[in-house]
This record gives C-alpha cells, structure tokens and sequence, in this order.
C-alpha cells in the first residue's frame, strides 16, 4: 500500500509548527501506523533528516504513551483503539493521512507529535489515591465487595491517562479522566472515608491546570480507548457536589511524625 | 571476591523473621536526613519509592517515560500469585516456595524465594487496601484462577489488566507521596551512570530527554529498579524502549552480573508477521486454563483448522504430559511449540505457529462465560490479526517475555556495590532459571512494598551523617564521561540506523541463543557480535543533535549496551554447560527430549565481574544450597 502522510513538525515548544508531507510506498497492511513510522523515520535518518518524534512505548494499547491525533481524531476513527492498535489494513491504498500531536491548552507540545501531559500526574497527586502506606493490611475477605461494584469500580479503572479524552473534547477539559478515577475509588469500600476530599481537590487541580469544563458532547467518551463512560462524569459531580455542601476534616491533614 | 549472600543461619521458616529482628533499623526522626535515588517506575520501583517515602525518607525517583503510570509492569495481564489458599486446595507458604523452586529447576536461592512465598499474602492485602479492583466472587469473597506449572489455584487477578491495576495501585501511593513532597519524581529522564566514591554507590548522572541536559544526583542510596533485558532479542514482549542501560552501566562501575542466560520465552504470543514489526504481543498464558493447544497431524494441512476432524488434530501437549497438559510451564510449552514446528507441523504463513483453540470451552461453558473470562484478550487478538478468536483459533508461538538473570543481590537485595541495591526484574534472586506465571509482579511487589524498605534502613544507619559533597569531582567526572560517550555517538555519522543495529543483533540472539542453545552457535555469536559492535561505533548513524529531544540518541544508547551485554549472555549459556528451566543445551537432554541438569557442577549462581570492553568477564560462583528443599528431576508428566 502507498501513502501521503501529512505530520505535525515542530522542532520546540517554543517554535511555530507546520504540517509537512512525506510519501511511503511498499506499506504492507498488517503494519501498524506506528511501525509506519519507524520505516519513515529510518529513511529520514538515513537521508540525514530529522526523524519525528512521536511517543510510544508498549505497543499493545495499555501504557497509554501513544498519543497521536489521526485524521482529525484522537487515537484514530477507529473504536475503542490506542493510536499504537491502528493497522494500515484500516486506511485506504492511496490515501493521504493526516497526524497531529494532541492538542488542548494543558498539554502543550514538547516537539513534533510528543505532548507535556505532567497535568494529568498532577491531578492524581490531588487525591487520586487511597491513603494506605505500606505495611500490614485487614484480611481482605473481611471485608466483602459485590461483583457489581467491583466490575463498575474496574469500568472506570482502566483508564489508563493518555489523554485522548482532553484532545477529543471541544472545550479541552479532563473530566473524563478525573472522574474515572474518582469513579474508581469511590465505587469501593476502601475509597469512602476520602470520597468528599478526593472529589474537590482533584476538580480544583483540573480547573488550575487550564483544562476546560464539561458541556456534555461526549466526545471524551468517543475517543477514550477503553471506552469509559461518561457517566462517570455524573456520578463525579454528583459527589462533588455534595463534597461541596459541608465543611470536612482533611483526613489527610498533618499527621506526620517528621 | 567474596559474595557474601548474607543469608541468615537459621532455618528457612525462621529467616526472615530472625533477619529483621537483627539488622539495624533508621528511626523516623532519622529518616528525612537520607536522600534516597530510585530509577524505575515500574512495579518495584513505584512500590519501593512509595513505600519508603511514607517511612519519611527522601526520595528521589527517575523515569525514561512521561509518566510514572507507563513502566512495562502495566502490560502483564493475567495475575499475581499469592499462597493464601482461598480454594482450600492445599496451598500454604511452603508450596508455593516448592512450585517456584521446582518451576526454578533449583537454580533460585532457597532463602529468598521461601521469603517471597511468605511476604506473597501481604501484597494482596496492601493492594487491596489501595482500592486495586481485583476481581471477586459473586458472594463478595477475592476470586482465583489457575495458572501453569501448578496444581493450586492461587492466582488473584483484575480482569486481563491485573499489571495495569497493582501498577496504578503503586503509582497512587507514589503520587501521594510526591504531593505530600517526599517523593520527587523525574519523568522523561533516563540513567546514564552510577557514581561511585569508595566503594560505595553516592548518586547517578542523568541525562533530561527533553533538552539533553546532563545532570548528577547525590544520596545515601541508590535503587535500580530498571527491569529486563529481553529487548536484546529486538523484538519481545516488552515495551519498545524496554533496555538493559541502567543495569549494564552499573554492571561496567562493579555490578556483579548473575545468570544473564537465563531469558523466559513466553509460549503464547502472536506470531511474527513481518521484518517491520516493533513487537510481538503476549496472549495471556491464563488463555492455557481454556484453550487447548494443537497442530495438525499432517504436515501442511491447508485446511481450515475448524475443518481438520479431532482425530487428526495433535494435542501435544496434553499427550507428552498428561498430568498438567496445556498448563505446564513456560518453558516447556515453548520449547515443545519449538519443536513441532521444528518438524514440520507449524502453521500460519512461516510455520512458526500453533493453534490455542477454544472451540470446545466456548461449547461447554458458553460464549459468554468464555468472553467475561477472556473478552478483552480476544479483542486485543482480532485487532492485531484481524481474525476472530470466538470463531477460529488463536495463532500463538513463543516469543521473549522476561529475565530471571540480573544484577547480583544478597538477601538484602544490595548489590556488590555498598549503597547498590536492584530490586523487580532487575535482578537475579528469585525465580531461578525459568519463572512462573504470575510470579513477577508478585516479586516486584514483594520487594517494593516488604523487602527493601526494612533491609535498607540496615545499610543507612551504617552510613549515618557520613554526608558526601555534591561537589564532590568524581560527580563531574562521571557526568563528563557520559558527555564524552553521547559525543563520540553523535560524530560517527556513518550508513546504518540504530534500529538496524537492534534488528541484526537481535537475530543472531534469536537464533544462536534463543530457546535452545548449543556450542557452535553460541561460539559463532561470540565471534559476529564483537563484529557487529565494531561496525556499529564506526558506521551508525545518529539523527538530531544532543542538546534536543531526540529519540534516536536514546536508542543508541541502549542499543550500544545491549552489543556489550548480548556478548555476556552468550558467554554465560555457553559456560553453562548443563540445561535447567529455560536453558537448554542441546548436549544436554533425556531421551525424550526434557532438559538434564547437572547438580554436580552448575548448581551455582554464575556471577560475572566487568574488566573491560577488550577483557574477559571473570566469573564468581555462588554455589546454592539445597538445605530444604532436595532438587529432584522436574517432571510435569
């Protein structure tokens, strides 16, 4: 297969980017778009260009490195895909396609195709946990959680932060990303004694970080390879909403020996 | 050289306990005057930085990725192991120590894997306590499933991601830290060196992957927790940027090597399709418990497999061994995959393939019983191949998965180096020569969570308010040697690519030190890959410039270690001249084909000492003992 691919070049953060056009021919189908882009960037180096950056790093859909804007769409048209899951069998012999890093005022652009997302590990450090240093721990057995809570609290789990959510979304916001994890932990048992704290700080670090507020079009969910729901979104407001409602103890206030 | 294992002199139930009640500890006043460094973010890494953060230690951690949450560990699928005998089947601590001894064939320390079998309930409790979804019962009770090389259930898992949801158990508990500033956490920045200043490890030099900038850190201690190597194969199981640097530069300052021959080769991965792939994809080996795995009894059959009657379909496998069947360990289902079509029964387009069907579970459980067991498995399958799983059966055959060799550990998991510690995949302690499924993050975990962060405090108090400068010369020393190394890189400007270098490499290990090894192959390797190492500082061509974000720096760097490394793994298998677990010697075998161990000779660690890039490695041997548990010929038939 032959194609014309049309990538962001930016060379800094810093420095105006452009869309440059190279060719690639003898593509066989069961190549990835990724592995498309290795071959292009060996004959780049060869030709003593430079390569273009991209990021990627298992190549199975799960780490969540790839990050790659697809003919206008996060992760590619495909469902349910990481940009590293699109073969070439998908496109058609002859077409142009076009590759953009993900864009949203939070995630600004590091070169080429690679994005800053520390915004995203920013938000999980403003209560996207459960407080449980290490050590010895209650049977788990004791205290018993139902297959449908679990399965609802693994729905919303398998985020795995790429992004995609915030690049898709017309107003740039990380909802969907904040509220799977607040989804996550508050579906359990362990999750409830933080639940209140949780859900404001980690809205209040989303809305510091510049992302956008959520105005229901959905196309998080669209994009999201792990087709989380946005109505996780709900049950995020809902739960911020209530947090909102009464003054609490920080349970996580100060209470270090050091 | 004296290794010293530190292993206590107390029976094996007792050793843990009687270690920590022993070794010195640092007390929470003291805590925040360490500086901790800890690279890698995986499993280990995030556990171990968390973890002795909360203790009050100052802790600094690097990774190569954007994100601490990306670290290989978020890829392994099927589960974790732990002996809490749920199932009532007879698990207990003492078996779970037999499985993975014996899935080991003997070749793990007897100590240190009694340890993890003992510390193995405590992970599922720590994670649990996380909020780590693992799956459950309908009654609301932990679930099990079983995995190979076993006759327990004892596998705790969270659906196909079980790796992904301990990982960002770990990284939550990391983030913690890191908001409550007892963590700070380098992204984007790979380890170039350790530094060492009288014998002891005192910091590392970094390079910043977004601008190039080479930097050095100072502490009291430093964790490498950097994973395995299998990406000397180029393409593996693991992520693409998966690398053998960290380990190997620390290997270069002293690091003890041990056991680098031993390379798992995961029997079910998808089979390689072309010469442009990155990397080969694992199907869970928790698809074994269901599916059941075939080739055709005639050669060449170009028959739909669902149209080849039962009577001509080889279950091999379940024949050769009827005891464990299509659950025998990793090791064995490979090589037997080997083998099949070594003689002319694979399939798929190169004939390197086997069928793993699931046409008679799906009829005697249902589709959706198979789909809530399996479905996001069968999902990834069809997407990569294009075929359906629920339909025709996977293709599958074996492909690099893990390392059971790494850097040489005591039973505190210090290297050599005071100050040195590896902990995960990184090193070498546990499994022996081949592990078990579901074992590793297991391992991780168990060092991470319970392990080093009372064995580290044992070491600290020993160093206590023996600060070293920052400026010390031997920081800028070090760091101008990296400069230099990254330098000479970018001036070679020859006619190859790094990647073409990864590839070529990568061959010559598949082929002459890959599932099964003999003398002349290894003997040829070690004559091309010096070669080839040649050729690559003269000829490889580096893009970019290395004051910038430039991958193609990054990966010659890593490829310039694993031609360094790949050298000592083919001296290692062919030193070994026995076979055990993964590594089998073609010299070596039973009539039927099944690896002979030679107990009198190799039952040793083989601990490999750096003495330069023109010298020969020496070799240590730390001759293992089999006080409780005899080695017996492992049989799974």
């Amino acid at each position: 297969m032959n194609f014309t691919l049309s990538i962001w070049r930016q060379a800094a953060s810093d420095v105006q980017g452009e869309m440059v056009k190279y060719q690639m021919t003898d593509v066989t189908e069961d190549t990835s778009l990724l592995e498309m882009l290795d071959m292009l960037n060996e004959e780049l180096t060869i030709k003593g260009e430079e390569p273009v950056a991209f990021d990627s790093d298992c190549r199975e859909g799960i780490c969540g490195m790839c990050s790659l804007v697809v003919d206008g769409r996060a992760h590619g048209p495909g469902k349910l895909t990481t940009s590293c899951q699109i073969f070439m069998r998908s496109f058609t012999d002859g077409q142009t396609i076009h590759l953009e890093p993900f864009r949203s005022a939070a995630l600004p652009v590091i070169k080429d195709l690679v994005v800053d997302r520390s915004s995203y590990d920013r938000i999980i450090q403003a209560g996207g946990y459960i407080s449980a240093h290490s050590g010895p721990k209650p049977e788990p057995n004791s205290m018993p959680i139902g297959y449908d809570d679990v399965e609802e609290a693994m729905d919303a789990a398998a985020c795995i932060g790429c992004a995609a959510c915030a690049a898709a979304c017309p107003n740039g916001s990380a909802m969907l990303f904040t509220a799977a994890k607040i989804g996550h932990l508050g579906a359990l048992p362990q999750g409830q004694p933080e639940r209140a704290s949780r859900a404001k700080s980690m809205v209040k670090q989303m809305d510091e970080e510049g992302f956008g507020a959520c105005t229901n079009y959905a196309e998080c969910q669209d994009a999201c390879p792990k087709g989380i729901s946005i109505k996780f979104i709900g049950r995020m407001n809902k739960d911020f909403a209530k947090a909102m409602l009464y003054d609490e103890l920080d349970p996580r206030g100060d209470m270090d020996a050091n | 050289m004296d290794l010293d294992s530190k292993i206590p002199n107390t029976p094996l139930q007792d050793a843990w306990k009687t270690h920590i009640d022993s070794i010195n500890l640092v007390g929470p006043k003291n805590r925040p005057k360490y500086e901790i460094i800890v690279v890698g973010s995986g499993l280990a890494g995030a556990s171990a930085a968390a973890s002795l953060g909360a203790m009050g230690y100052n802790v600094k951690l690097f990774c190569f990725q954007d994100s601490p949450r990306r670290a290989h560990s978020i890829a392994a699928q099927g589960g974790i192991n732990a002996s809490k005998n749920y199932r009532n089947d007879g698990d207990s601590t003492w078996r779970l120590f037999y499985d993975t001894q014996k899935g080991g064939d003997f070749r793990g320390r007897e100590a240190n894997v009694y340890r993890l079998a003992e510390v193995s309930t405590q992970i599922i409790d720590q994670c649990v306590a996380q909020g780590v979804p693992l799956a459950r019962e309908y009654g609301g009770n932990l679930a099990n499933r079983s995995f190979g090389g076993v006759l327990v259930e004892r596998t705790f898992y969270a659906r196909g991601q079980t790796g992904q949801q301990l990982l960002l158990g770990a990284y939550q508990a990391l983030e913690e830290q890191v908001a409550k500033g007892k963590v700070k956490q380098y992204p984007r920045t790979e380890m170039q060196d350790i530094v060492t200043i009288d014998g002891r490890c005192r910091g590392i030099v970094v390079r910043d992957l977004k601008t190039g900038e080479i930097s050095t850190h100072d502490a009291d201690a430093v964790v490498l927790a950097t994973g395995g190597y299998s990406n000397v194969y180029n393409r593996s199981t693991n992520a693409v940027n998966c690398n053998v640097t960290a380990a190997w530069r620390a290997h270069k300052r002293g690091s003890l090597f041990a056991n680098p021959c031993f390379v798992q080769i995961h029997p079910t991965c998808i089979p390689v399709q072309g010469d442009h792939q990155s990397k080969l994809t694992l199907m869970s080996e928790s698809l074994r418990n269901d599916g059941r795995i075939w080739v055709p009894r005639n050669k060449g059959d170009e028959r739909r497999p669902r149209d080849i009657p039962e009577d001509e379909r080889y279950y091999y496998l379940e024949e050769r061994y009827p005891s464990f069947g299509n659950l025998v360990p990793r090791d064995v289902a490979s090589r037997a995959a080997k083998k099949v079509c070594d003689d002319g029964y694979g399939i798929g387009s190169t004939g390197y393939g086997v069928y793993l069907d699931f046409r008679d579970a799906i009829a005697k459980q249902g589709k959706d019983a198979i789909e809530a067991k399996y479905g996001n498995l069968f999902d990834m399958y069809k997407d990569i191949t294009a075929e359906d799983p629920y339909e025709t059966p996977f293709k599958i055959y074996p492909a690099p998965h893990y390392t059971m060799g790494g850097l040489w550990v005591d039973y505190n998991l210090m290297t050599n180096i005071p100050g040195l510690y590896a902990i995960g995949e990184a090193n070498f302690s546990d499994h022996g020569a081949n592990r078990l499924g579901a074992s590793s993050l297991m391992q991780c975990l168990a060092d991470g969570y319970f392990v080093l962060p009372k064995t580290i405090g044992d070491y600290l108090r020993d160093i206590y308010q023996q600060k070293i400068d920052p400026d010390h010369p031997e920081f800028a020393k070090r760091a101008k040697e990296v400069e230099d190394k990254i330098d000479s890189l970018m001036s070679i400007n020859g006619t190859r690519t790094p990647l073409s270098f990864q590839k070529e490499l990568g061959d010559i290990m598949w082929n002459n030190c890959g599932m099964s090894r003999n003398e002349t192959d290894l003997k040829d390797a070690l004559e091309r890959i010096p070669k080839l190492r040649e050729e690559f500082w003269n000829n490889v061509k580096v893009a970019g410039t290395k004051d910038s974000f430039n991958q193609s720096l990054e990966r010659a760097g890593r490829v310039a270690d694993f031609l360094e490394f790949a050298e000592l793994m083919c001296k290692d298998a062919l030193e070994r001249d026995e076979s055990c677990g993964c590594h089998l010697r073609e010299e070596h075998v039973h009539e039927d084909g099944e690896a002979k161990r030679d107990d009198e000779q190799y039952s040793h660690v083989a601990a490999w000492e750096w003495k330069g890039v023109e010298a020969e490695h020496e070799l240590h041997k730390e001759v293992l003992n089999h006080d409780a548990l005899k080695p017996t010929t492992r049989s799974y038939k």
